[in-house]
C-alpha cells in the first residue's frame, strides 16, 4: 500500500477533525494524504421526506469526478446519510474499491445526549474512517471486538471497538496492493 | 475465509437488494438475492439457505406466499419478513404463518444486525443440539455388543427388525450371554430412544417388594411407606420396561403383570388413582418358560403376550470366533481403565479361551482379561495370566462333536498350555513322546512363529 488517500470534505465546518484524519491516516499508513476540493452538491441528493442524505449517490458523484486521482477518496460528510433500506448510516464504502464516505452527523455526542465530548467525537470519526477505508483495501467486518473493522450498527458498538486494526487485518492492510 | 452462513435477499426493488447483499457481504456471508418471490422459490429448491430476507409486498407472488412454500419445503426455515407498513395484523400473520420475525422498512441497521445475529444463533443452537443428539446414540449405544459370528449377526438383524416396532420382546439365553444389553439396543434403535429405559430384576426381589417397585405405592401404603414413590412402569412412560428374568415372578404378580401388559393401567399400592402409562415391554429370561407354563408355574396367557418376538442369545461356547474381537474389546476397556500398556494377546491364549467352554458366558470372559490385565506383567496377555484351566476344556467348543475332533482341541490346548514341551505333554497325557508327535501330524498341529 503506497497510494495517496485523498479526503474530499463535503460541507464540513470543523477544519480542525479534517486536519486530524489527514494527519492520522498520514501516520498510520505512512501514505501522504491530501484534501481536495470536489464540486459536489449536497442538496442534490437530499430527501425531503427523510431529511437525510442519499450516500450512494455520493458516492457515484465523487466517482465521475475522481477518475484522475490516484489512491484512495474519502467523502467527509456533517450531514446525517442514508440508502433506502436502512434508517442511517455511520458510512458507506466500495468494497475493495476507491471511494468511501463518512458522516460524522452521529458521531457527536450532543446527537445523543446533548452534551459536548470532542475527545470521543474524534476518536469515533478516526474510527470510522479507518473502518471505511478498511473496506477500500478490502477488509471485511472482524469479529474480533477490539478490531476497529468490528461491525458497527449502533454508536454504543463504535465506542466499544478498538480505534486501529487487529494483527490480522492490519496484517491484509499492509500487504493491500494499489 | 469460511462464510458465516448463507442468506437469500427477496425484493423487487434492485437498490433494496443490492444494498442488502453488500452489508451482509461485508459481514462475511454467503448472500445470493432474486428479484422475484417465484425466483427466489427456485433458487430455495436448488439450494437449502440458512436465513431468507423477503419483502412483504412483490408483484406475483407475496412475501407470506413465499414463507408459506417455503415451509412446504422445510419446516425448518428460518424467514424474517420485511415490510414498509408496521402493522400489528400483518406482523401477527406473518409469525403466525411462520416466519422467524418481521422488521419494517427502513431499517435499523442495529436492529436487523441483531436479528440476524439471533436467526444464526438459534441455527448453531439446532445444529448443536442435534450433534449432540447423535454423540448421544453413540455414548449409550452397547458397544460391547460385539461379535462378528453368524449367530450374533442374526440376532443384531433382529434387533435391527423389531426396534422400530413396539412388539413386545423376550430375549432368551443363558447367564452371562448379555441380554441386557441386547434389550438396551432395542431401545436405543427405538422411537423411544430419548426417554428413559427402566430395568427390574425380578429374580433379585421378593413379590411384595417386587409389586411396589412395579407399580409404586402412595404414603402410608404399608410399614415404610414414608412417602409416595413412582413404580417403575410410571418411570417408564414413553420409554422402555425391562423385565429381567421374568421367569421367577411369583404367580400372584405374574396376574398383576397380566393386567397391566393389556391395559397400560395401574395403581399404585395404596391408592386408589389409576395410572396410564406408555411402555414398551422387553423381558429376559434364562429359564425354560415352556417347562414352567407345562409344570403350571408360569401363567400361560402372560407367556403368549410376552413371547411375542424371540431372540435367542447363544451361549460363547457356540461361537468361538467371536472370541478374539470380544477379548480385545475388554482388553482395551481394562487397559484404558487401569491405565497399562498391554496392546497384545498372544495367539496361544486366544487359541486356548477359544477351547475353553465358559460357563458364565461374556461375563465370565469379561471377569478373566480383567483379571488377566491386572496380573500381566509383560506387554502381551499370556495363557498363564487367564484364570482358566485345562481342566475346563471344553467338549462342545465346535459343531465338530466327533472323538478325534475333541482329541485334536484337547492336545491342541495341552501343547499351547506347556509352550509345545513334548516331553512335559506326552507325560500328561500319559503316552510316549512317539504316539503324540503321530497324532500332531495326523491332526496337522503346529507350533506358533
Amino acid at each position: 500500500m503506497n497510494s495517496p488517500i485523498n479526503i474530499a470534505p463535503l460541507g464540513i465546518s470543523n477544519s480542525e477533525v479534517v486536519a486530524l484524519i489527514r494527519a492520522s491516516l498520514e501516520e498510520k499508513f505512512s501514505v501522504p494524504a491530501k484534501v481536495i476540493d470536489l464540486p459536489i452538491d449536497l442538496e442534490i441528493v437530499k430527501s425531503v421526506e427523510r431529511g437525510q442524505y442519499y450516500s450512494t449517490k455520493l458516492i457515484a458523484q465523487a466517482i465521475k469526478l475522481t477518475s484522475e486521482y490516484e489512491g484512495k477518496v474519502l467523502l467527509l460528510v456533517d450531514v446525517d446519510i442514508y440508502i433506502p433500506i436502512f434508517t442511517f448510516l455511520f458510512g458507506e464504502a466500495q468494497l475493495n474499491g476507491k471511494h468511501s464516505i463518512v458522516s460524522l452527523c452521529r458521531l457527536h455526542e450532543e446527537f445523543y445526549t446533548g452534551k459536548t465530548d470532542n475527545n470521543l467525537f474524534y476518536a469515533r470519526t478516526m474510527k470510522e474512517v479507518f473502518h471505511e477505508l478498511g473496506h477500500n483495501f478490502g477488509l471485511l467486518h472482524c469479529e474480533e471486538w477490539d478490531c476497529v473493522m468490528h461491525s458497527s450498527s449502533a454508536i454504543e458498538e463504535v465506542d466499544i471497538k478498538g480505534a486501529y486494526f487487529c494483527k490480522n487485518c492490519l496484517k491484509e492492510v499492509i500487504n493491500y496492493k494499489v | 475465509m469460511t462464510h458465516r452462513g448463507s442468506i437469500l435477499i427477496v425484493d423487487d426493488e434492485e437498490i433494496v437488494r443490492e444494498s442488502l447483499l453488500h452489508w451482509f457481504e461485508e459481514d462475511n456471508y454467503d448472500v445470493v438475492s432474486a428479484e422475484t418471490a417465484e425466483l427466489a422459490l427456485k433458487k430455495y429448491q436448488e439450494r437449502k439457505f440458512d436465513l431468507i430476507l423477503a419483502d412483504m409486498k412483490m408483484p406475483g407472488m407475496s412475501g407470506l406466499e413465499l414463507l408459506s412454500k417455503i415451509k412446504e419445503i422445510n419446516d425448518g426455515a428460518l424467514v424474517i419478513i420485511i415490510t414498509a407498513f408496521a402493522s400489528v395484523p400483518t406482523a401477527i400473520q406473518a409469525l403466525k404463518d411462520g416466519a422467524f420475525d418481521y422488521i419494517t422498512k427502513p431499517v435499523d441497521p442495529d436492529e436487523l444486525s441483531h436479528l440476524v445475529e439471533k436467526a444464526f444463533h438459534q441455527i448453531k443452537l439446532k445444529t448443536e443440539n442435534s450433534q449432540l443428539k447423535s454423540s448421544y446414540d453413540e455414548m449409550i449405544r452397547p458397544d460391547n455388543l460385539v461379535g462378528e459370528s453368524a449367530h450374533m449377526k442374526k440376532v443384531f438383524s433382529l434387533i435391527q427388525t423389531v426396534a422400530p416396532t413396539n412388539t413386545t420382546v423376550m430375549i432368551r439365553g443363558e447367564s452371562g450371554t448379555g441380554k441386557e444389553l441386547v434389550a438396551r439396543a432395542i431401545h436405543i434403535n427405538s422411537t423411544r430412544k430419548y426417554f428413559p429405559i427402566v430395568t427390574v430384576n425380578c429374580g433379585a426381589l421378593a413379590e411384595s417388594i417386587l409389586e411396589s417397585e412395579l407399580f409404586g405405592h402412595e404414603k402410608g401404603a404399608f410399614t415404610g411407606a414414608h412417602y409416595r414413590r413412582k413404580g417403575k412402569f410410571e418411570m417408564a412412560d414413553s420409554g422402555t420396561i425391562f423385565l429381567d428374568e421374568i421367569g421367577n415372578v411369583s404367580p400372584k404378580t405374574q396376574s398383576e403383570l397380566l393386567r397391566v401388559v393389556d391395559t397400560k393401567q395401574f395403581t399404585r399400592l395404596g391408592g386408589n388413582d389409576v395410572i396410564k402409562s406408555d411402555f414398551r415391554i422387553i423381558t429376559a429370561t434364562n429359564e425354560n418358560l415352556e417347562e414352567r407354563v407345562k409344570e403350571g408355574v408360569f401363567r400361560e396367557d402372560l407367556y403368549y403376550r410376552l413371547n411375542v418376538f424371540t431372540i435367542f442369545l447363544p451361549p460363547l461356547r457356540e461361537r468361538p470366533d467371536d472370541i478374539p474381537s470380544l477379548a480385545f474389546y475388554f482388553l482395551k476397556k481394562f487397559t484404558n481403565a487401569m491405565n497399562k500398556k498391554i496392546h497384545e494377546i498372544s495367539p496361544e491364549a486366544i487359541a486356548f479361551m477359544q477351547n475353553y467352554s465358559w460357563p458364565g458366558n461374556i461375563r465370565e470372559l469379561e471377569n478373566a482379561i480383567e483379571r488377566a490385565v491386572v496380573i500381566c506383567k509383560e506387554s502381551s496377555v499370556n495363557i498363564k495370566d487367564l484364570p482358566i484351566s485345562q481342566n475346563q476344556f471344553s467338549v462342545a467348543s465346535t459343531d465338530d462333536k466327533s472323538l478325534a475332533a475333541l482329541e485334536r482341541r484337547y492336545i491342541a490346548a495341552m501343547l499351547i498350555e506347556n509352550n509345545w514341551n513334548i516331553s512335559k505333554c506326552a507325560e500328561l497325557l500319559a503316552i510316549d513322546r512317539v504316539t503324540l508327535y503321530n497324532k500332531i501330524n495326523k491332526y496337522n498341529l503346529r507350533k506358533p512363529e
